[in-house]
């Protein structure tokens, strides 16, 4: 496990609330404003930074991450410039843990082992590769684990109890509860279901449990909050950058500002989840 | 590269992870993990029920019309003054193609598995109109993604899968053709994960459908070995199949591959050329990675991004291949050579004025391969193609090409 995703986390049991775990594309739209984004992300409330590393296929994604994804590819983001763009922003903030989050095929490509240690060299902090079940461990998890950096993986509702342990055997730094079946920036489920499954998932491990998949507003995360440990926002954010976009996805003044205004309102809203809980 | 020390058996995969060699397994994401697991489950249970099998062979009989026939193709051979040149007739089939095989076990088994929702994908059609067909046939829904290029360039099947009462979904995202109509149907099956049962096309995707896939279709090899000895008291010595991903290759291949006088060969879309980007010639000139659930050869950049291939032909258009092609090329079992666009045109039309068939474009790249090889071959040898399907599809494609206007 590394030093900073647990101290993060350890530091917002002490402050007794959720975190805000958000979700950009890196080289989206382009690498300097992606970089503006990322470097505003812990100012404006991020607990922790899931970086998008763009694939042309992206099959567990829906419209708006796909867009963004392609947008980074268009304007020539590629594996070695988000670990760059990573290693760029430790260099002003070393405390700020940094998730980085994608699908196989360019880690494979980029050599497994080469990849892991240019990813700890810039500072990452984790991964999670959506394609890549327990099954398939020791291709990369394994790998990662022993190159000191977290494999995170996705708990869904259709990870059963018998199924559960095997999906946590590997797992460090937080599980990520994926609140319904589908695609990223779906329908949310039911609260009530997502407060049961987060609890259900406590039972089986002392990692923090963070809840992601449909979560948009400062409302949903201020009640997803109440029971997990961090609430993780990624289409709202990727659909903010795209709402600023001009006619020909070029990046315009309000770009970073809107991501900056929308992180601010999430990040209150998990700041009030316990409070009004406690209330 | 090296090449791995030759197995006993080339038939024995894939082993319990679902590779072969390095390639195939399971890549996907956590929540199709219990469904593919289900999946594997029902499926090493059905094939060894005497039920089921009773319940395919019928309707392959009954339904599909198998059988198909072996066929000397007389006055090609005679024209091309070589090889003997036989036709395995898939394109016979019901639905027009081998495609039927593979959708009738597959049907069965999703009835088996209480599915009441049927999503499939689809490059020239002939996928969708088989998975349309057998849906009509149980009286299930069916839901099928088709790349929104190919919704154009194969207008007749879309009609075809709109009147079997199926719903086609045009894709828009990346070139709007096969691969993307795959994205989609994965993201369905992700969201729709209780009721559906995803009826993939080809032998790729994890494990177990390259396994699966392969099985249904392998009745095309058994058949061939059986018409052959009847017709000619031995097996023969080439055998010849298109690739795109590669069922019905596999199809005709794997009864086959211990048998080790028989030339294998795979024919993929060579497209205008290797050279550029405008080819679907994966194992030729790409390399290994990962898509769609499992590994192998791929057309993809230095970073891992995938490209979108070309060809011709519709079905062909796929830039990943099923991984037990891939073993078998790295394993030296099988050749895989590319053929272009316009030697694939050339052999679509000799066949019409030789033979009175017109073959679909995927296997007149196939014949392409067939009308190279069989005048260096001696009058006493043998060449099976697998004729997989029937080339009704493609007489506007072609018709447009050759500039008549239909």
């Amino acid at each position: 496990m590394t030093a900073r995703m647990d101290a993060r986390f350890a530091k917002l049991k002490e402050e007794g609330r959720p975190g805000l775990v958000t979700f950009v594309m890196s080289g989206d739209p382009d690498y300097e404003t992606s970089l503006a984004i990322l470097r505003r992300l812990p100012a404006a409330g991020a607990d922790v930074v899931e970086l998008g590393m763009p694939f042309s296929d992206p099959m567990a994604d829906g419209p708006a991450i796909q867009a963004a994804g392609l947008r980074a590819l268009r304007a020539g983001q590629t594996l070695r410039k988000t670990l760059a763009m990573v290693k760029t922003f430790r260099e002003e903030n070393t405390d700020t843990p940094i998730v980085l989050m994608g699908y196989y095929n360019p880690i494979y490509v980029y050599g497994v082992d080469t990849f892991l240690k240019d990813a700890k060299d810039a500072g990452v902090d984790g991964l999670i590769i959506v394609d890549l079940p327990p099954e398939m461990d020791e291709e990369l998890c394994l790998p990662a684990l022993a190159a000191d950096i977290n494999f995170i993986r996705l708990a869904t509702p259709t990870t059963d109890d018998k199924r559960l342990p095997k999906v946590l055997a590997n797992t460090s730094g937080f599980v990520y509860y994926v609140s319904m079946t589908g695609i990223t920036g779906g329908a949310i489920a039911s609260t009530s279901a997502v407060a049961d499954a987060v609890n259900r998932i406590k039972r089986h491990t002392e990692l923090p449990v963070c809840v992601g998949f449909g979560v948009k507003t400062a409302e949903q995360a201020k009640v997803i909050g109440r029971d997990a440990d961090g609430v993780v926002v990624g289409t709202a954010i990727v659909q903010a950058v795209a709402n600023t976009l001009d006619k020909d996805n070029r990046a315009t003044g309000d770009t970073v500002e809107a991501v900056a205004t929308l992180v601010g309102g999430l990040a209150a809203g998990v700041r009030a989840a316990r409070l009004e809980a406690a209330e | 590269m090296n090449k791995p020390v030759e197995p006993n058996s080339f038939r024995t995969g894939p082993d319990e992870q679902g590779m072969f060699g390095i390639f195939g397994g399971r890549f996907v994401a956590e929540t199709l993990m219990p469904l593919i697991l289900d999946l594997q489950a029902h499926w090493e249970e059905a094939k060894n029920d005497p039920a089921f099998k009773a319940e395919l062979e019928n309707l392959n009989t009954h339904y599909t019309g198998r059988p198909s026939p072996l066929y000397f193709a007389e006055r090609l051979t005679e024209h091309l003054g070589g090889a003997k040149i036989y036709f395995k007739r898939d394109e016979l089939n019901h639905t027009g193609s081998h495609k039927i095989n593979n959708c009738l076990g597959q049907i069965i088994l999703a009835r088996r598995m209480g599915k009441t929702r049927i999503i499939a994908e689809t490059g020239a059609g002939q996928h969708g109109v088989a998975s349309a067909t057998v849906s009509a046939r149980f009286g299930l829904p069916c839901h099928v993604y088709m790349g929104a290029t190919d919704v154009e360039r194969q207008a007749p099947n879309v009609f075809r899968m709109k009147l079997l009462g199926a719903e086609v979904t045009p894709v828009t995202s990346g070139h709007g053709t096969l691969k993307d109509a795959m994205n989609e149907a994965l993201r369905d099956w992700v969201t729709n994960v209780d009721d559906t049962y995803y009826l993939i096309g080809t032998a790729a995707g994890p494990h177990p459908y390259p396994e699966m896939v392969r099985d249904f279709q392998s009745v095309i090899g058994t058949e061939t070995k059986e018409q052959m000895m009847a017709m000619e008291g031995r097996l023969p010595d080439m055998i010849v199949a298109a690739v795109g991903g590669g069922s019905n290759a596999i199809g005709l291949f794997h009864p086959f591959l211990d048998d080790k006088d028989v030339q294998i060969v795979g024919v993929e879309a060579g497209g205008k050329g290797l050279e550029g980007d405008e080819h679907c010639a994966s194992l030729t000139a790409g390399s290994p990675g990962v898509l769609h659930g499992n590994r192998t050869y791929l057309l993809q950049d230095g970073d891992g991004q995938i490209k979108d291939g070309h060809s011709i032909s519709a079905g062909l258009d796929y830039p990943g291949i099923g991984p037990e092609h891939s073993w078998l090329k790295e394993s030296g079992r099988c050749e895989y050579v590319p053929i272009m666009d316009a030697e694939a045109l050339e052999a679509f039309q000799l066949l019409c004025r030789l033979e009175g068939i017109i073959p679909a474009l995927e296997p007149s790249h196939a014949l392409a391969e067939v009308i190279k090889r069989a005048p260096k071959m001696g009058k006493d040898q043998i060449i099976v193609m697998n004729l997989c399907g029937r080339g009704d599809k493609d007489v506007f494609t072609v018709g447009k090409i050759l500039g008549h206007e239909l």
